[in-house]
C-alpha cells in the first residue's frame, strides 16, 4: 500500500504544480460552473503568486508560534517555571478558542489592514497544538533516562538540548504539522483584511457568485495543506524512524 | 575513601535520611541494604549530589563534595541505575561515550575506551556499537548501562539496584561480572539493593538501613554473628544464618595442608557449596584445588561446620 500512497501524493503534487503554472488549461473543467460567460479561472491576480504568498504567510506565522510555544513549553516544564503552567495553558487555550475572525477584527484597528493582522491571528491560532505537544513530549521522557543524564554530569541545559528535546522532537514536530495544516486553511480569512492569498479567489467567487472561483480556491488550498502534511510526515519518519522510547 | 558524615535529608517535616555516617573503604564494594522506602537511594544520591543534603557532609579522599559544581562532581563519579536509563535515541557506542564526551576527550581516545569496555562486557564492538538500546536484551542493556557508568574511568561508582530488573540467572552472572570489574578497575563501588543475598554476595561491608537510619555498618559475617538491632537479624533472616555465614568464606581460606581421596572442590568455592558437595557425595573430606586444578590442601566437614557458628 505505501506504493499507492506515494503515487497519490505525486499526483496531488503534479495537479497543484500544473494548476498554478498553467491555470488556463483547466478552464474547460470549470466552465460548466460559471454563468453568463463569467471567467472560469480567476483572472484578477496570478494564482501562483497568491499560493506562494499564502504559504509564506503560514510559514512565518507557524515559525513564530513554534518559537513561542516551544519556548513556553520548555519553561513551564522546568522546576522553576512549573508554577506558570496553568496561566500559560489558559492563555494558549484562549488563542485557540478565540475565533481568528475575531482576532482580525481586534487587530485591524491596532495594526492596520494587510498582512500583519493575519499573521497575528494565525500566530495565536497555531500556538495550542505546538505548546501541548511540547509539554507532552518533554513529560514523556522516561524518568530513568533523565536521572541517568543528570547523574552522568550533564548540566540542566545540556540535558535539555541533548536528551529531552531530541526525545520530545517527534511530538513537537507533530504539533507543528497540525498547526501548519490548520493555518493553511485558516489563512484564507486573511484575504478579508487585504492579506495576499488564495482566500482572495474564494471571496471573489462569493462576491460575484462564481462557483468556479470558490472551487478552485478551495481545491488549491486543500492540495497545499495535504502536501505540507505529507512532507512533514516524511521528514519526521526520516529523522526519527529509529527512535523508540520504551 | 568516602566519608559520609552525619548526612541527613529532610523533605518538609519528614526525615528521609537521618544522621547517616559511614566510612567507605577505597577499592571495595560497599552495599547499602534495606526495605523499600528506607532511604537507601536518597543516601546514595547525596553522594553525587543528585539530592542535596539538608545537613552533614560527604568527603571523597578528604575533599568536601559540596565545594564544586554538582554536575562537574558527577562526571568524576560513575552512576548506574535500575532500568539502566540508556538514552533511547543514541547508539550503544554514543551512550557509553557520554561522560568522556562531556569531559572533552578526543575522538580516538573515546573510541578506544568504548571498544575496550564493550570487550570487557562481552559485547562484540562490531556487532553492538551501532545498535540502539531497544535492540538489546535486558541483560545487554544493563551491561551497557554499567559500561557507560565506567566510561570515564571514575574512581567511584554508585549503583542503585542495578540488577533489579534482571531475571535470577542473568542477575547472578551480572553479580559475578561486577566482582571481576571491581578487581580489574580497582573501583570503589557503593551499591544499593533491597536483596540481602545480593548484599552478602557482593559487599565487603554492608550498611543496613531502616527508616532513614543506618542501623549497622559492618562486615557481612558480623551482621550475622553480632547483629546490632533486631531489625538487622530480621533482614539477614535467622533460619539459614549458618549457611549464609558459610557462604562468606571460601574453601581456599580454610583448607589445611594434606590430601584427601574425597571429591575435589575449587579453592574459590564457598564453604556452603563445599559442604553441599560433601553431603551429596557422602564424604568426610574434600581435596581443594586451585584455579589450575593443582591440589592445594584438604577440607573436612568438621572444619567447615566450625565456620558456620559465631565466635
Ligand atoms: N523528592 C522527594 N520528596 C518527598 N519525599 C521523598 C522524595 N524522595 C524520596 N522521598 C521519600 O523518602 C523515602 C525514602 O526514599 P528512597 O530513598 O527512594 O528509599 P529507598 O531507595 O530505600 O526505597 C520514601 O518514603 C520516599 O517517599
Ligand atoms: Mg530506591
Amino acid at each position: 500500500m505505501p506504493g499507492s500512497a506515494a503515487l497519490l501524493r505525486l499526483a496531488a503534487l503534479a495537479l497543484l504544480v500544473a494548476f498554478l503554472l498553467t491555470p488556463y488549461s483547466f478552464a474547460p473543467l470549470f466552465e460548466p460552473l460559471t454563468q453568463y460567460g463569467a471567467p472560469a479561472i480567476y483572472d484578477q491576480g496570478n494564482l501562483l503568486t497568491l499560493a506562494l504568498a499564502q504559504i509564506g504567510t503560514v510559514l512565518c506565522a507557524t515559525a513564530a508560534s513554534t518559537l513561542v510555544a516551544v519556548g513556553l513549553g520548555i519553561a513551564v516544564t522546568r522546576p522553576s517555571g512549573a508554577q506558570f503552567l496553568p496561566l500559560s495553558r489558559t492563555l494558549v487555550n484562549i488563542g485557540q478558542t478565540f475565533p481568528p475572525v475575531a482576532v482580525l477584527a481586534i487587530a485591524v484597528p491596532l495594526v492596520g489592514f494587510g498582512l500583519k493582522p493575519t499573521l497575528i491571528a494565525l500566530f495565536c491560532y497555531g500556538l495550542l497544538p505546538i505548546f501541548e505537544n511540547t509539554i507532552g513530549g518533554l513529560r514523556a521522557c522516561p524518568p530513568a533516562v533523565l536521572e541517568a543524564a543528570s547523574g552522568m554530569g550533564m548540566s540542566p541545559g545540556q540535558r535539555l538540548l541533548s536528551i529531552e528535546l531530541p526525545l520530545a522532537m517527534p511530538l513537537i514536530l507533530e504539533g507543528i504539522r497540525i498547526s501548519l495544516v490548520i493555518n493553511v486553511g485558516t489563512a484564507a480569512i486573511g484575504s478579508t483584511v487585504g492579506a495576499k492569498g488564495l482566500g482572495e479567489v474564494i471571496i471573489a467567487g462569493l462576491l460575484s457568485n462564481n462557483a468556479a472561483f470558490i472551487l478552485q480556491g478551495g481545491l488549491l488550498t486543500g492540495l497545499i495543506a495535504i502536501l505540507l502534511y505529507d512532507t512533514m510526515v516524511a521528514v519526521e519518519r526520516r529523522l526519527f524512524g529509529n527512535v523508540r522510547i520504551e | 575513601m568516602i566519608t559520609v558524615d552525619k548526612l541527613s535529608k529532610r523533605y518538609g517535616t519528614t526525615t528521609v535520611v537521618d544522621q547517616a555516617s559511614m566510612v567507605i573503604e577505597r577499592n571495595s564494594i560497599t552495599v547499602i541494604v534495606g526495605t523499600s522506602g528506607s532511604g537507601k537511594s536518597t543516601l546514595l544520591r547525596m553522594i553525587n549530589r543528585l539530592v542535596e543534603p539538608s545537613s552533614g557532609r560527604v568527603l571523597i579522599d578528604g575533599n568536601d563534595t559540596a565545594r564544586e559544581p554538582a554536575h562537574l562532581l558527577r562526571r568524576r563519579i560513575g552512576y548506574a541505575i535500575q532500568g539502566h536509563g540508556l538514552f533511547p535515541h543514541r547508539t550503544v557506542a554514543e551512550n557509553i561515550a557520554t561522560v568522556p564526551r562531556l569531559l572533552g576527550w578526543d575522538q580516538a581516545r573515546v573510541r578506544a575506551r568504548v571498544d575496550e569496555l564493550l570487550g570487557v562486557f562481552q559485547l562484540d564492538p562490531a556487532e553492538f556499537a551501532g545498535k540502539f538500546p531497544h535492540q538489546l536484551s535486558g541483560g545487554q542493556q544493563q551491561r551497557v548501562g554499567v559500561a557507560r557508568a565506567l566510561a570515564a574511568e571514575p574512581a567511584v561508582l554508585l549503583m542503585d539496584e542495578p540488577f533489579g530488573a534482571l531475571d535470577p540467572i542473568i542477575r547472578a552472572k551480572a553479580q559475578d561480572d561486577l566482582l571481576d570489574i571491581q578487581r580489574r578497575f580497582a573501583t570503589t563501588i557503593v551499591l544499593v539493593t533491597h536483596d540481602m543475598d545480593e548484599a552478602f554476595r557482593l559487599g565487603s561491608r554492608v550498611a543496613v538501613m531502616s527508616q532513614g537510619r543506618v542501623l549497622q555498618y559492618d562486615r557481612p559475617a558480623a551482621l550475622l554473628t553480632r547483629p546490632a538491632d533486631p531489625f538487622v537479624s530480621r533482614m539477614t533472616g535467622s533460619a539459614d544464618r549458618a549457611m549464609k555465614l558459610l557462604s562468606l568464606t571460601t574453601a581456599g581460606e580454610v583448607a589445611v595442608p594434606g590430601s584427601s581421596n574425597g571429591p575435589t572442590v575449587a579453592a574459590s568455592a564457598s564453604l556452603r557449596d563445599a559442604l553441599s558437595e560433601l553431603v551429596w557425595r557422602g564424604a568426610e573430606s574434600a581435596a581443594v584445588v586451585d584455579a589450575n586444578g593443582m591440589p592445594c590442601g584438604c577440607l573436612t566437614v568438621a572444619a567447615i561446620l566450625a565456620h558456620g557458628r559465631p565466635g
